[in-house]
């Protein structure tokens, strides 16, 4: 990833900055700049997430390329943020802890690295929060 | 509108093939096409090739003109176009061309399909593969092409009844299949126990759970149907083209295990052709996990969700049962060279409607369906296809 495509998304990546449409209330995390329900008649604004949530389904990934080797085997999950809207991560516990329905909540950590000598790069992952 | 048939199709065989290179396989599936067509190279009027990744395979771009002018056509100036939708690149490669000739635009069109796979390492590939997803919130975050079918997985059977041992059947059948196909990259039986004890990859998923790294090419004529007896006694005709999308992210799906966009290109599909499940005698899913197969026959309509696994463990979609699914070996067991694979979707069921598919022919067989799907699921192409 070059260091331009990683830095302009800082703001979403660390601090969980992910928008709201004002229009019909819904939130976005990823961020949209376009709501799909309001579409132009929408009116976007950024919001901060609290990044609390629950698991709706996950994965222990053994095999990853070659960025995220080193962390196998990972716990791998879609949250669903208490705002409403769904995102992907890394849970940081043990394989046979994960579980459907399990409370999360958000922790910055080292996401992965470009190579030995490459950038490393930091972001929100997921821990238990029961 | 014209009605378009297939004239003629040809696929190389599948596996890994370290000593042919890109434009050695698609010049090999094209020649096997137009030969099957009884076509000429001058009379072809535009080509479309399925393509998905070149540029991280094989570091090249432009394969549109690549494959026309290796295809010997550069001094007939043909129209070729790339076309790519991550793994459902070669099904859409065929709709773009049934459409041209649809339309009144193009007579004879070549659809072709292409992947070289194993000229990069696997992790290499993975990371390619993973480009089929969301990169920056599914790939940057951690998440490998098997994980997120993994998490479908998940979800399913924490929602439905499938064991296991059901899951595992899908692979057993397939290369059951895949056995009695001449061009599979796999073409020995395997067991369930050979399933359950392969090793891990993404849990629920394990290693034969999912399809192969593949180097391959496939490729077919279309011409309008009332030009098609000009070229062969047997054309196959093409009765539905429909392609749907949805979210380019698993996690923004409305349902995590169902894939609205094979529901919707089913529902249109079975709209166009006028017909039903019921009609379709095999169909050709996008299996590049087990579970992948699963759901794809329930999204299709096949049976309801939640009962493809039973379904699987009775029989019904076997080369002998009610509605055989993925008679070729599927993406699991004849490989999934991801450009290609749409296409040899097409191959396999217009040899089965000629009578032509030998050990695995299905008897009598005359409607069948393709589905290709792009990612998660945020690109499907539907196809029946009947004689
Ligand atoms: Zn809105």
């Amino acid at each position: 990833m070059s260091v331009a495509r990683f830095w302009r998304k800082i703001p979403q990546r660390y601090n969980l900055i992910g928008t709201r449409c004002t229009s019909c209330g819904r939130y976005f995390f990823p961020p949209r700049s376009f709501c799909p329900d309001c579409r132009r008649a929408g009116k976007i604004v950024d919001h901060k997430f609290a990044g609390n949530g629950k698991i709706i389904t996950f994965t222990v990934i053994r095999t990853a390329s070659e960025q995220f080797e080193q962390l196998t085997p990972y716990v791998f999950a879609i949250i669903e943020l208490d705002e409403g809207p769904r995102t992907s991560g890394q849970i940081v516990c043990a394989p046979e802890e994960a579980r459907i329905g399990m409370r999360v909540k958000p922790v910055f950590r080292r996401i992965g690295a470009d190579g030995e000598s490459g950038v490393i790069y930091y972001g929100t992952k997921y821990a238990p929060a029961e | 509108m014209r009605e378009v048939a297939v004239i003629g199709a040809g696929c190389t065989t599948f596996g890994e093939k370290w000593d042919t290179s890109f434009r050695n396989l698609f010049v090999e599936a094209g020649a096997l096409a137009l030969e099957d067509a009884g076509v000429s190279g001058e009379q072809i009027d535009a080509m479309y090739v399925g393509n998905m990744s070149a540029g991280r395979f094989i570091e090249q771009e432009h394969i549109g003109a690549l494959i026309a002018d290796y295809a010997g056509l550069a001094s007939h100036h043909v129209p070729a176009t790339r076309v790519e939708a991550a793994c459902a690149s070669g099904g859409l490669s065929f709709r773009q061309a049934v459409i041209a000739v649809a339309s009144g635009l193009e007579d004879i069109v070549v659809a072709a399909g292409v992947e070289k796979m194993t000229d990069v390492g696997t992790g290499a590939s993975v990371d390619a593969l993973a480009g089929a997803a969301d990169r920056e919130w599914e790939g940057f975050a951690g998440a490998t092409f098997p994980g997120l079918y993994a998490m479908i997985a998940q979800d399913y059977m924490h929602r439905y009844p499938l064991t296991r041992e059901q899951l595992g059947l899908v692979a057993v059948k397939n290369h059951y299949n895949g056995a009695r196909n001449p061009i599979a990259q796999f073409q020995q039986e395997i067991s369930l126990d050979t399933v359950l004890k392969s090793s891990l990859v993404a849990d629920p998923l394990r290693l034969f759970d999912c399809s192969p790294i593949t180097d391959g090419a496939a490729a077919v004529v279309v011409a309008p149907l009332e030009r098609a007896r000009e070229f062969t006694d047997a054309p196959v005709r093409v009765l539905a083209s429909a392609q749907a999308s949805d979210t380019i992210t698993l996690h923004d799906r409305r349902d995590i295990s169902t894939l609205d966009a094979t529901v919707a290109a089913g529902r249109r599909a079975f709209r166009m052709a006028g017909l039903s499940t019921s009609d379709i005698d095999m169909v050709e899913v996008h299996d590049c996990f087990t579970i992948a197969e699963i759901c794809a026959i329930e999204d299709l309509g096949f049976c309801r969700k939640g009962e493809a696994g039973r379904f699987t463990e009775e029989g019904i979609t076997a080369l002998n049962g009610d509605l055989p699914v993925n008679t070729s070996g599927g993406l699991k067991a004849c490989g999934h060279p991801v450009g290609a694979t749409g296409i040899k979707q097409v191959y396999e069921i217009t040899k089965q409607l000629r009578g032509e598919a030998g050990r695995r022919q299905i008897s009598g067989a005359e409607i069948g369906m393709t589905h290709n799907v792009g990612g998660t699921g945020a690109t499907v192409a539907v196809h029946i296809l009947g004689v």
